[in-house]
């Protein structure tokens, strides 16, 4: 009976329709419960998805690539999602357009600020020379960072999922941080979620209004935009 | 879900990839996607009903679209367990460091902006 049931595993593991169906399951978990929470944004659906998965991946000695084959269809849907958000960000173009010059202040600070400090804390704690290069684009979506990286000799692979952590970090903590410091501008709150933890952070502004997921979409962009072109320019004067 | 709107997503991201590759750029395709439907929009003068209820339903489910990625975090536990300490307290206190100081300076600027306007 074990070996049966062995053998069906091995097969429905091996298809690709079972690392899509349990990326789907892990999430609507992730869902559920934060429903559960009344919608606490400690108990974020991503963390809770990637946990499960990872728990249930190393208990079946499972290999990451074999779960990619059938997850990479929902990781596809990155691309058109963030053009998607072209939307959002048109129909709040003119509230954008008004608060134009407080956005590339915000920008241009809150961009070298992500970096400064993801690279000072970093090298304070210890942190080996690959491990600072690949935190440096944290805040910024998944290809630009996993671009830098490279470009800067850090391990693209490991970025990715730093990446990933700061989005959950920033979905989970922002809007305490924010309250704590006393902004309550959604447009700021979805700036600064946008900058700081890119598309989870921008998943997390949606949640709080339209204002706040248009200027979280827009600065994930511009803060992608502005560390492609900065980092690899201090990076040289630098080193 | 209207075709023509997935339509309309894709070939923006095909036209992104596309000049990013020509050019080299270091902006991903996506990206430069986002901004060809965001120009195509302002061009047109109007989005559509079926264009917005198409992104809603991608929008609406963003995180979901991250976990393939995250489940990576499994092929770097060696790497995390042993330098857990400087990454923890970078990615944690540097977002949040990052997250107050670029709240407080666009929400600063636009009390400043707003007051201007309204006299």
């Amino acid at each position: 009976m074990t070996g049966r049931i062995n053998e069906v595993w091995v097969y429905l593991a091996a298809t690709p329709l079972a690392g899509l169906t349990l990326t789907l399951i892990a999430y609507q978990l992730g869902l559920w419960l934060h429903d559960r929470t009344r919608r606490s944004p400690l108990v974020n659906p991503v963390l809770i998805a990637i946990c499960t998965l990872a728990a249930l991946l190393y208990a079946t000695d499972t290999n990451y690539s074999t779960y990619f084959d059938g997850a990479q269809f929902v990781h596809f849907l990155l691309g058109p999602a963030t053009v998607a958000l072209a939307v959002p960000l048109y129909r709040q173009f003119d509230r954008v357009r008004r608060s134009a010059g407080a956005l590339l202040t915000a920008l241009v600070i809150g961009s070298l600020t992500a970096t400064a400090s993801a690279v000072a804390i970093g090298w304070v704690f210890g942190a080996s020379m690959s491990t600072v290069v690949s935190l440096a684009p944290k805040s910024v979506t998944t290809p630009i960072a996993m671009g830098i990286a490279e470009e800067l000799g850090g391990l693209p692979s490991l970025t990715a999922v730093l990446v990933i952590l700061t989005g959950i970090i920033g979905a989970v903590l922002g809007t305490t941080v924010l309250r704590v410091v006393g902004v309550r501008d959604e447009r700021a709150t979805g700036f600064a979620l946008g900058l700081a933890s890119h598309g989870i952070g921008t998943a997390r502004a949606l949640q709080i209004s339209e204002v706040a997921g248009a200027f979280s979409g827009l600065a994930m962009g511009l803060n992608g935009l502005a560390t492609a072109v900065l980092l690899p320019l201090l990076y040289g004067l630098l080193f | 879900m209207a075709v023509k709107y997935l339509i309309v997503l894709f070939a923006s991201q095909l036209a992104g990839e596309a000049l990013a590759l020509a050019t080299n750029a270091p902006i991903p395709g996506p990206v430069i996607g986002m901004a060809f439907l965001f120009f195509g929009l302002v061009v047109r003068g109007s989005d559509s009903e079926g264009l917005d209820s198409t992104v809603r339903g991608l929008l609406d489910n963003l995180g979901l679209l991250f976990v393939p990625a995250g489940v990576g975090v499994m092929v770097h536990l060696p790497r995390l367990g042993a330098e857990y300490p400087a990454i923890t307290a970078a990615l944690v206190l540097g977002t949040a460091i990052t997250i107050a100081v670029t709240g407080l300076v666009m929400a600063g600027m636009m009390r400043v902006l707003d007051k201007g306007k309204t006299p």
